[in-house]
């Protein structure tokens, strides 16, 4: 078959029918891939969720509510409860400070506010260097683990900010960032304190407060 | 016969993507600090390859020639994104770890210099076979420069830890080892081409 010439109508029509099938074929693809992504994405939570509270016998990730933390953010909060008495919470929470943008971290927290265990769920920081952070703050060595740390007497900070935690070498920025990951979490955990267990009515109140806040939010990132 | 079985090593040494022609350098620079992400950035790259260029070669005279490059990066950007969505969906944690280069397939060049300079003048079984040749090569030249800076910027080779991780040279593992790397593997590669 001969090569189409470059004429207008053959051109319109060229292009036309390419970008059809084109859209034909992701919207197949799409149609079949949403569901196991979705199943993915959930599925990689529960499981981090899971490793960062005590056993539980609800399901938190129905029972999840929005909290505020003292600086105006809101995070969420998946109760965790055995036979209906609260044993912890595990607190999404985020920071935009990392050295490559955004830090997700799950953070654990049994019923007295002790920092359980943690999870990263999501960051772009450098391999090798702040990517150790989803070890390095469990390895029981000097003062780097903050497994099993109080935040009542106030916030993690690294020794080099004098804290007493050891950052990673060669990666403060990764460490103080995921410090404040760490400290909101506990602040909006703690902020909401009372509503443990939390019911609808808290949830919609979350929602409301957290469309609110959004505009302090940008005032308070101004002072940081 | 024997020429297509040149076509398809010809991308392995002889125009190697990487190491000769030098093309798609920011993905290879870019997500090369460990070989298992080389290679999975390699065979993401291969699958576009050899789709885009079986399908750009059977349809190259229904495309007029002035519409030509846009046609080609419709095509091409489909297969992107319809890899981008089983990696999503199958892959979770090879598509976290490559995360925005994989949408960034679509502008390498290697995959519009070969519709362009291969598949558009070919038949589709050529096309298909140099597809999977440069894709081969360029998946190669990747593992090869992820595995080196892998060893030499933490001391492991595909999460094997080789040596003390107290041996390793930072260096390697940021952007600067990446091109330090680069460059002796090319000169090597060219020592060994003119023997």
């Amino acid at each position: 078959m001969a090569k189409l010439k470059s004429t207008l109508p053959n051109m319109l029509l060229s292009l036309t029918i390419i970008c059809m099938c084109a859209a034909g074929v992701l919207a197949t693809v799409n149609q079949q891939t949403s569901g196991p992504i979705a199943l993915s994405k959930a599925a990689a939570l529960e499981n981090a969720i899971k490793e960062v509270t005590p056993d539980f016998d609800n399901s938190p990730l129905d029972e999840a509510y929005k909290a505020v933390t003292s600086d105006g953010d809101s995070l969420l909060i998946y109760p965790a409860t055995q036979g209906g008495q609260s044993v912890g919470v595990a607190v999404e929470s985020f920071t935009m400070n990392g050295f490559g943008g955004e830090i997700r971290v799950i953070v654990g927290f049994d019923a007295d506010g002790k920092l359980l265990n943690y999870s990263v769920l999501q960051h772009a920081e450098t391999p090798g260097l702040g990517s150790k952070m989803q070890e390095w703050f469990r390895t029981d060595k000097n003062k780097q683990s903050v497994i099993g740390r109080s935040l009542a007497e106030g916030n993690l900070t690294v020794t080099k900010d004098g804290g007493d935690v050891d950052a990673i070498t060669a990666s403060t920025i990764t460490s103080r960032a995921f410090l404040q990951t760490i400290n909101r979490a506990y602040s909006a955990y703690r902020g909401t304190d009372a509503a443990t267990g939390a019911t609808t009515e808290t949830a919609t109140d979350a929602t409301t407060e957290a469309t609110e806040t959004t505009e302090t939010t940008e005032e308070g990132g101004e002072n940081e | 016969m024997n020429n297509k079985v040149k076509i398809l090593t010809n991308g392995i040494l002889r125009e190697n993507p990487i190491f000769v022609l030098l093309l798609g350098m920011c993905p290879t620079l870019g997500t090369t600090s460990s070989a298992i992400n080389g290679l999975g950035m390699g065979l993401a790259t291969t699958f576009v390859l050899i789709c885009t260029n079986t399908v750009i070669s059977a349809l190259k005279n229904l495309i007029p020639d002035q519409v030509r490059i846009p046609a080609y990066i419709v095509v091409i950007a489909t297969f992107v994104t319809v890899l981008q969505m089983c990696m999503e969906a199958y892959v979770p944690a090879l598509y976290a770890s490559l995360g925005i280069f994989i949408p960034l397939i679509v502008v390498n060049c290697i995959i519009l210099g070969r519709a362009e300079a291969f598949a558009a003048k070919n038949s589709v079984f050529s096309s298909t076979l140099d597809g999977i040749g440069i894709g081969l090569g360029f998946t190669l030249a990747l593992t090869l420069l992820g595995g080196i800076r892998e060893l030499l910027g933490t001391g492991k080779l595909f999460n094997l830890t080789l040596m003390p991780e107290e041996y390793g040279a930072l260096i390697f593992v940021l952007a600067p080892g990446a091109f330090i790397a680069l460059g002796y593997l090319i000169a090597l590669v060219n020592k060994i081409r003119k023997v």
